[in-house]
């Protein structure tokens, strides 16, 4: 299916990424090409075919629910674009 | 001292003949002059590196020294390393300080490693040529007008520079062996889940796992001896028991059944390229290797495959960088949603912004079984065509690269180009298979210039062992591992 720079913009809204119109045509350019490229896929007959998404036949490991890691707040919020208080601070969400 | 071998450098320290400090202010001094002229590395702290290579001397003094304690190693700056700036190649982790180790680090700070420093990158890993990375290209040191390959350029040109005395990458698609290919060294990615994931900035989970780059099969041997093991903290890591990866470096190999896919030596291979191959495969023969003709009729396939699963994946993984906690904030926004829009509209490089939408596509509402599901089942049919090819043969041998190190520049402009560069190794990733990539030789380049070529190895699960007897082998009656850039003696 063909994408149009409507499409491009839609994407990359959803992806939280700002984009303008220049840059979304450019972006269509390649991303049409690699799409054709993904489309390959399409001839295959995939009919019964399990979905793979390990190599090893492993399980979802369950540990016993115990703290593991002390709190290192100060540690993790030096590389914090703003925090106050301890807290993250981000623009106002809620009137 | 910066050509010798691992086993070569431990020896030198236990004998005191050198000491790790001198060793590493060695390196130090290599970086410094040659750095400039090839970008191997996005962050140094010469300090840290000798407080480190000081401990070492302390532990070799006591006599309690393990291989690697005291060598000077370089990582790929994609592993968290506790106090160091952890970057991934991108402006979104510019100032990024590592709060923690990733498992690969711990282990090479508890074998008593020193950490050189942190190398050049693709950006989040996404790249075959070094050049996504927001620090600059990286120049390969065979020719400085070309690509060392990627995304574990900065790695791969500190090796084949001897600007360290090995490397740490990670391998995605192609990330360890293409580079090593390029560059000609030895290069290896393990079989998926044997080297923890944790604080290894993810690209795509399924897929990313970390590996060796170092001069020679038997110097990777030594580090997977160090990196590979199971870490209930990384999710995938499989509880397999620790081996010793140097134990069956010296195994003949007669009787070896080798096979050649036909998928890998169709065109596309570039003919100087199949010549170094076909030369090694004499050598193997020799050797008492024995070769059968294989087919992996879906390899053919494993590109759009890839370049579903890789970006579904990232688009996830790389929804974590919002501005808020870590990583690149916009100076200027008018509320939260236009944060966010805008921190990653500037904090992520083309290529990354390319994959994260191509992700966010595939995984968007009524896409999800055409794109992803689908992919995940070609997948299945991959994995499954080397189980099949694994009935006749031990090991499969071809091609890392379908050509020699390209010009920088050259297939910027076209990502689908680029993304050929992995036709031979994706594979094995979809798989999960480990593959390997040593110097089999070189091929002259229009301008004159000699350009390594690489052997691929590919190993059935957890055969790391005997791809890296099977490199040692060739390594002993050949020497293109040991050949160095003219102008980095």
């Amino acid at each position: 299916m063909a994408l149009t720079i409507h499409d491009i913009k839609r994407i990359a809204h959803l992806a939280r990424i700002e984009i303008n119109d220049s840059e979304a045509d450019k972006t269509l350019n390649k991303i049409t090409g690699i799409l054709t490229l993904i489309e390959e896929m399409e001839a295959v007959n995939t009919t019964g075919i399990i979905p793979m998404s390990h190599s090893q036949d492993v399980v979802q490991r369950l540990r016993e629910d115990v703290v593991t890691a002390t709190n290192q707040r100060e540690t993790f919020q030096k590389n914090a674009p703003t925090v106050g208080s301890g807290l993250y601070l981000v623009p106002q969400v809620i009137e | 001292m910066i050509n010798q071998s691992l086993k070569q450098l431990s020896q030198m320290l236990a004998s005191k003949e050198v000491s790790s400090v001198e060793m590493t202010q060695t390196f130090l001094d290599r970086i410094k002059q040659y750095n400039p002229d090839i970008n191997a590395y996005i962050t140094l702290d010469e300090d840290k590196s000798l407080a480190q290579a000081k401990a070492a001397d302390g532990i070799l003094a006591a006599g309690t020294a393990t291989p690697l304690t005291g060598i000077p190693m370089a990582q790929k700056d994609i592993f968290c390393a506790k106090d160091w700036r952890t970057t991934c190649g991108s402006k979104m982790l510019e100032t990024f300080i590592a709060p923690y180790d990733a498992n690969v680090i711990t282990q090479f700070n508890h074998a008593g490693a020193v950490n050189l420093g942190k190398t050049n990158m693709d950006e989040f890993a996404m790249g075959s040529s070094n050049e996504t990375s927001y620090f600059g290209c990286v120049n390969n040191p065979w020719d400085l007008t070309r690509v060392p390959g990627g995304s574990s350029g900065g790695s791969a040109a500190a090796v084949a520079g001897r600007l360290c005395a090995a490397a740490t990458g990670t391998d995605t698609g192609g990330s360890i062996r293409q580079p090593a290919s390029l560059c000609g060294f030895t290069g290896l990615k393990p079989t998926y889940g044997l080297v923890s994931r944790y604080g290894m900035i993810a690209f795509a989970s399924s897929l990313d796992q970390a590996g060796p780059m170092a001069k020679s099969a038997e110097d990777c041997a030594l580090m997977m001896n160090v990196m590979a093991g199971f870490d209930e903290r990384d999710s995938t890591s499989l509880n397999h028991p620790k081996e010793d990866y140097t134990s069956k470096l010296n195994q003949p190999l007669t009787g070896l059944k080798v096979g050649l896919p036909k998928e890998y030596f169709a065109e596309g291979l570039d003919t100087d390229v199949a010549k170094v191959i076909d030369n090694a495969i004499a050598e193997y023969k020799k050797l008492g290797a024995e070769f059968v003709d294989i087919s992996l009729p879906n390899a053919g396939l494993s590109i759009p495959v890839y370049y579903v699963l890789a970006p579904a994946e990232a688009s996830t993984n790389l929804s974590r960088y919002d501005g808020v906690r870590y990583g690149h904030r916009a100076a200027e926004y008018d509320d939260l949603m236009d944060m966010y829009m805008k921190s990653r509209a500037e904090g992520f490089g083309d290529e990354v912004k390319r994959r994260i939408l191509i992700g966010t596509y595939v995984l968007s509402a009524g896409y999800y079984d055409a794109y992803y599901l689908k992919a995940q089942k070609i997948r299945h049919l991959i994995a499954d065509d080397f189980k099949a090819a694994y009935k006749k043969c031990d090991i499969i041998m071809g091609p890392t690269v379908p050509s020699t190190a390209f010009k920088t520049g050259e297939k910027t402009d076209d990502p689908v180009a680029m993304y050929l560069q992995d036709i031979y190794t994706i594979a094995t990733n979809l798989a999960g298979l480990p593959g390997m990539s040593i110097p089999a030789g070189f091929s002259k380049s229009s301008d004159g210039k000699d350009l390594p070529v690489g052997l691929q190895i590919i190993g059935s699960y957890f055969d790391e062992a005997r791809m890296l007897n099977v490199g040692h082998a060739y390594q002993q009656v050949t020497d293109w591992h040991t050949a160095m850039p003219e102008g980095f003696a």
